[in-house]
């Protein structure tokens, strides 16, 4: 699928396309380090995704809704299943897990403040809840980790709903890591560590093994907060047809399916950029198990890794996703990769902050060291005030206002009035690749790749 | 205060632990038996006051899980999870224990009479946990903060990658996990697991255990990470 570039004036210097610069650079690393990689943010390979698709609008044989005016609605019903107390949203764009410690408690208000101005949840992470995110946050989703770092009978009552993480798309299989720089006193008296250890998350639950088990460990949960909360599962996109039947069969309200551009605070790069199975291939295979168990609206579907724009909602929704989970998007519009972060009423210059990193602004990729240019992913007391909670929030909104706006005025032109209704008949591929995982026909034919011509 | 009685061959598990997290919260009773738990999963768990639950029969997986400072005392064998992440007070298993028995405890006292099955402790938060047996293999693993005191003998890889918690064996050890190592007894270590053994209501010499803890040495990724030629 990828064709690299090879410039050259004469064959004598002609770049290898097994042993080019970047791979050079890699063996040199390694040689002179002994250590793999580990970085922050999620694949950056060329990968099939959402871009590879395009919607149908109406044309003759369908009729549009007008842009501005007409209805179009976006309210989200989450966890139907078993729960009391079912969560509502009203947009289908959630704010992804992502702990406190990887991200700075004034990150975690910020998320919190905006996700409450537009209905949407929030979700904490490794490490427990803060108080800033369940006193910022309306709708607030609580993580149960391998880990069960800060992880309390207290916080799970107030919390409005509960993800069981068996993994991560950018690690599935592998636990979280929190280098010891960002391991603060506050963030090691919440996970109960020593202050400054790299610490190495857990990559199984202590207290099951099995989807037998989990069943039995959903019910605990659902008994200690008396059957009211729903209970999301989520899960890093591999075998994603099975693996999400077995969340189902395990008692699962919600789905959380997350592919392999789904970002990190820290994980190894081998890991990010060879474990795990892209986005679009993940949602295709993630709506066929429901559909095959009859569970499709019954138990909904929250896709993640690498939503960035109201199309790839509106893409995901169309594929059958019920909402989606942002982390990453989320991050850059607070100012992640920004060249300049605002602080008491001005911008301020971030490139020599970068530049120590040996980075760039665009090309940043590290939230494990702590030293995030722009406060984001720190717990350093100076950087982290790079980011105040009322202007982080105020991007964070407008982005997630913007991301609504683009996935209505697609679901209109496709002439629904409910973002819900979006169908994978409005959607064709512009390659064989993502043709064949999202399961659509190559544009302007009837062909999807593996069903036969 | 009267004593209730639930009878889970007659009542819905879901009645009892309501009861225990509304009703028995609120000052209704200090004290309920449960009768015929007949291995039935998440039995008093996530108790929230200082009731006492005696279960009368052998439990099933996460039996006094989450627990607050409630005392839930199992007259017979407890399945996997028991007192899992238990935050105060205690559980007593008077029989055996099955895999993963008192996982990441942040406090309280899980004791088990008999021995556990295997990862005993695991990923323990601060809890104190006493096995009157034995325990299975990676018991201990990732153990954060907290105690335990085997009298018995512990399986293969006991207090792999240890953080802070610190382990007391009387027996034999088949083997210690990744950066485990056997430290000198302190007087402060016998006190305490003297104190231990008395709360937990077991008779051995305190003298006669070994102390475990964690050589730090996976505590950072790579200590030559920075090495440079």
């Amino acid at each position: 699928m990828e064709t690299k570039p090879v410039q050259f004036k004469n064959l004598s210097r002609e770049e290898s396309y097994g042993y080019d610069r970047k791979t050079l650079d890699y063996i040199r690393n390694a040689a002179a380090h002994g250590l793999y990689e580990i970085r922050g943010m999620g694949a950056k390979r060329k990968l099939p995704n959402f871009d590879d698709l395009v919607f149908l609008g109406a044309s003759m044989s369908r009729y549009p809704l007008e842009g501005y005016r007409e209805k179009c609605i976006t309210k989200t019903l989450l966890g139907t299943r078993f729960a009391k107390k079912p969560i509502e949203l009203e947009i289908p764009i959630t704010i992804a897990g992502m702990s406190f410690g990887a991200l700075s408690a004034n990150v975690k208000e910020s998320l919190g403040l905006a996700a409450t101005e537009m209905g949407t949840s929030t979700t904490t992470g490794d490490g427990g809840m803060t108080q800033e995110e369940r006193r910022s946050s309306k709708t607030l989703i609580y993580q149960c980790l391998p880990s069960r770092y800060g992880f309390n009978p207290d916080d799970l009552r107030k919390a409005d709903a509960i993800e069981v993480v068996i993994g991560q798309g950018a690690k599935p299989g592998g636990g979280g890591m929190l280098l010891g720089q960002k391991v603060n006193p506050r963030v090691a008296k919440m996970r109960t560590l020593p202050e400054g250890v790299d610490q190495r998350s857990a990559c199984r639950h202590p207290d099951w093994t099995g989807p037998d088990d989990l069943a039995i460990k959903i019910q605990e949960l659902r008994e200690i907060t008396d059957w009211e909360k729903p209970i999301y599962v989520k899960v890093g996109a591999t075998r994603t047809f099975n693996d999400v039947k077995l969340a189902v069969h395990s008692g699962a309200d919600v789905v959380v399916v997350d592919g392999m551009q789904g970002g990190t605070a820290a994980t190894q790069t081998c890991f990010i950029e060879h474990v795990g199975i892209p986005t679009l291939a993940a949602v295709r295979q993630a709506v066929n198990a429901l559909e095959d168990l009859d569970m499709k609206g019954k138990v909904q579907l929250i896709v993640s890794g690498g939503i960035r724009t109201g199309a790839d909602v509106a893409k995901a929704l169309a594929m059958g996703a019920d909402a989606v989970a942002i982390g990453q998007g989320v991050l850059v519009a607070l100012g992640c990769n920004g060249e300049t972060y605002f602080q008491n009423g001005a911008h301020h210059e971030a490139i020599a902050d970068y530049n120590a990193l040996g980075t760039a602004p665009g090309f940043c990729h590290h939230c494990h060291t702590g030293k995030c240019p722009v406060g984001i992913t720190t717990q350093d007391a100076i950087l982290e005030q790079r980011l105040s909670p009322a202007v982080g929030a105020k991007h964070l909104k407008n982005y997630l206002k913007t991301l609504n706006m683009e996935l209505t005025t697609i679901a209109r032109a496709c002439g629904k009035q409910n973002v819900h209704h979006l169908e994978p008949e409005d959607l064709v591929a512009l390659t064989i690749e993502a043709a064949a995982m999202a399961g659509v026909p190559l544009a302007g034919t009837n062909w999807i790749p593996g069903r036969g011509f | 205060m009267e004593r209730l009685t639930f009878d889970l061959a007659t009542t819905p598990l879901r009645e009892l632990n309501t009861f225990l997290h509304n009703d028995a919260k609120a000052g209704k009773t200090s004290q309920v038996t449960v009768l015929n738990p007949d291995g039935a999963h998440n039995i008093a768990v996530g108790l929230d006051c200082p009731i006492a639950v005696d279960v009368v029969g052998h439990a099933g997986y996460y039996a006094g899980g989450m627990n607050k400072s409630a005392t839930v005392t199992i007259t017979g064998s407890a399945g996997t999870g028991v007192g899992e992440n238990m935050m105060s007070g205690k559980v007593h298993v008077k029989g055996f224990a099955s895999n993963g028995a008192g996982a990441s405890a942040h406090g309280g006292l899980l004791v088990i009479e008999g021995d556990a099955g295997l990862r005993c402790g695991i990923s323990l938060k601060g809890g104190d946990i006493v096995v009157g047996g034995s325990v299975g293999s990676f018991s201990a693993f990732m153990a954060q903060a907290g105690r335990m005191v085997i009298c018995g003998n512990a399986g293969d890889a006991l207090g792999d990658s240890l953080y802070e918690a610190v382990l007391y064996v009387k027996g034999s050890v088949k083997s210690l996990g990744a950066d485990a190592q056997y430290e000198p007894m302190s007087e402060a270590d016998i006190a305490a697991v003297a104190s231990l053994l008395d709360q937990a209501g077991l008779d051995h010499d305190p003298k006669s255990f070994k102390r475990i803890a964690s050589k730090r040495s996976l505590y950072h990724w790579n200590a030559d990470a920075n090495q440079e030629y």
